[in-house]
């Protein structure tokens, strides 16, 4: 099941530049929140902040408290630990170009040690299945490679790997933005089954995608939550007037 | 900024009020055709209805192609569904001040009548309303707006009372029986256009504030803004 994530008071640095000012928000377990803004406005860095992404940059920097559930993200644990309860999609599909459909789905599995191959086919088929996939790949598993499906089916391969090791939060980066109108209605549909399962924060330039996935939205400028709020409100009657000048493309 | 929008919204709001202008004079034509029992403002009113009901489908097929084109949000969206839902309004405006201008053109076919009714002051009290809600609008100001919905109490009590004395007069002179239900009808005709200018009226706050005033219960839509947009 999805956890809440309670943000409070986190800053981001790339060395002097600071990208995220003080940002605290909390987003609900088993609901979509949706990440908007114009382009560096600290959507990215934000969800890299949550899954200890950030501090793999060089002379990247973190402040504030971020938890996942009952887990301290950045006071004691460690980034493998934090990892394990996260999956993430990032904009472009990456599946393993050498490795099967079936494993790539359980490279996470087996990279932690996981060696029971009953127990893994079920797990492969149950993520293929939650991912919307299984249908269409079940008879090539071993057969076809990753990279030998189409951009809509990639992606789900991936949204499949992430599910696989059982995280209770799902961070997407702009998971359709380079996928067709089919594809991405796919993704968006899966996106609400997934719900159900885990917490899902996704990020993207597309607001009607973020009016048609998500129930909350934050809308960030300049590396500052400006405004966050049930995504009918944002997108219908915001309070904030930059809210409303970049959702209605007065500026952004 | 979206400068092909925001020509689109500009083109919408220029057709409105056009359309809001011809509604209004038809209200006025048709009044006046009254006072002075004039047949040839009667037909100006019949013959101005086809531009009315053109301007309506040229105003929603601008609204549908700006919600189809352009996924307008937030304060365009209520724009562009204030302005269909206003053009329907006007439409209906236009309709009713072709009922008075028919009832008219009976009535100048009868002898004249002294009827205990006051059609001009409440054609003027009517005529006040769709123009102050076309004014609440074109300038984007709900206040106007809010004085437009108080204005609505006086016309229905003013159908009301015309209601009354002219059932009275129907009573008591029978001869004029058929002059008296066309003012009656008349009476009606303008209570409904004030209807009408009310719905403009909420219409405009819907659009300025996010908030929803129809049928005396006020909701913000999603929740409460107290900005009003421009």
């Amino acid at each position: 099941m999805g956890v809440d994530i309670q943000v409070e008071q986190l800053n981001a640095w790339f060395g002097k530049t600071q990208a995220l000012h003080d940002i605290t928000i909390k987003m609900s377990a088993n609901h979509a929140t949706a990440i908007i803004g114009p382009s560096g406005c600290g959507k990215s860095t934000f969800v890299r902040c949550i899954n200890r992404m950030h501090e793999t940059v060089p002379e990247a920097r973190v402040s504030g408290r971020i938890r996942i559930g009952d887990l301290n993200v950045y006071n004691g644990t460690s980034a493998t630990q934090v990892r394990r309860r996260i999956g993430m999609v990032f904009q472009k599909p990456n599946p393993f170009p050498t490795m099967s459909i079936y494993d790539n789905v359980a490279a996470g599995l087996k990279l932690n040690g996981f060696r029971d191959r009953r127990r893994l086919d079920e797990i492969v088929e149950q993520s293929l299945s939650r991912a919307a996939l299984w249908d269409e790949v079940k008879d090539a598993l071993q057969k076809q490679s990753g990279a030998s499906l189409s951009g809509g089916q990639q992606q789900r391969l991936c949204i499949a790997r992430a599910l696989a090791v059982e995280p209770q939060v799902l961070l997407m980066d702009e998971p359709c933005s380079a996928l067709d109108p089919i594809s991405t209605s796919k993704i968006e549909e899966l996106i609400f089954q997934l719900k159900e399962r885990y917490t899902i924060v996704i990020v993207t330039h597309n607001m009607q995608q973020a009016s048609r996935v998500a129930e909350y939205t934050g809308f960030f400028l300049l590396g500052s939550l400006i405004e966050f709020d049930r995504t009918e409100k944002i997108f219908t009657n915001p309070s904030d007037k930059r809210t409303e000048d970049y959702i209605t493309g007065r500026f952004g | 900024m979206r400068t092909r929008f925001q020509q689109g919204l500009d083109e919408l709001r220029q057709k409105l009020l056009r359309m809001g202008g011809l509604a209004e004079q038809a209200v006025d034509r048709a009044c006046q055709a009254y006072v002075e029992r004039d047949l040839t403002r009667c037909h100006m009113v019949l013959e101005n209805e086809s531009l009315i009901n053109a301007a309506e489908r040229e105003i929603d097929e601008l609204a549908f192609d700006l919600l189809a084109l352009q996924q307008p949000m937030a304060v365009d969206l209520r724009f562009i569904l204030a302005v269909t839902k206003i053009n329907s309004d006007l439409e209906r405006v236009g309709d009713q001040a072709v009922n008075i201008a028919e009832r008219v053109m009976d009535m100048v076919e009868l002898p004249p009548a002294e009827l205990p009714i006051d059609i001009p002051r409440m054609a003027a009290a009517v005529s006040a309303m769709v123009r102050r809600a076309l004014e609440s609008f074109i300038e984007a100001k709900a206040e106007l707006a809010q004085a437009v919905l108080e204005m609505d109490n006086v016309v229905d009590r003013m159908r009301d009372e015309a209601f009354i004395v002219l059932v009275r007069k129907m009573n008591d002179t029978p001869a004029v029986t058929r002059q008296a239900l066309d003012a009656l009808l008349i009476a009606r005709n303008l209570e409904r256009v004030a209807d009408h200018a009310t719905n403009i009226a909420e219409d405009v706050i819907f659009w300025v504030r996010g908030r929803d005033v129809r049928h005396n219960v006020e909701s913000p839509i999603a929740q409460q803004t107290t900005r009003d947009t421009h």
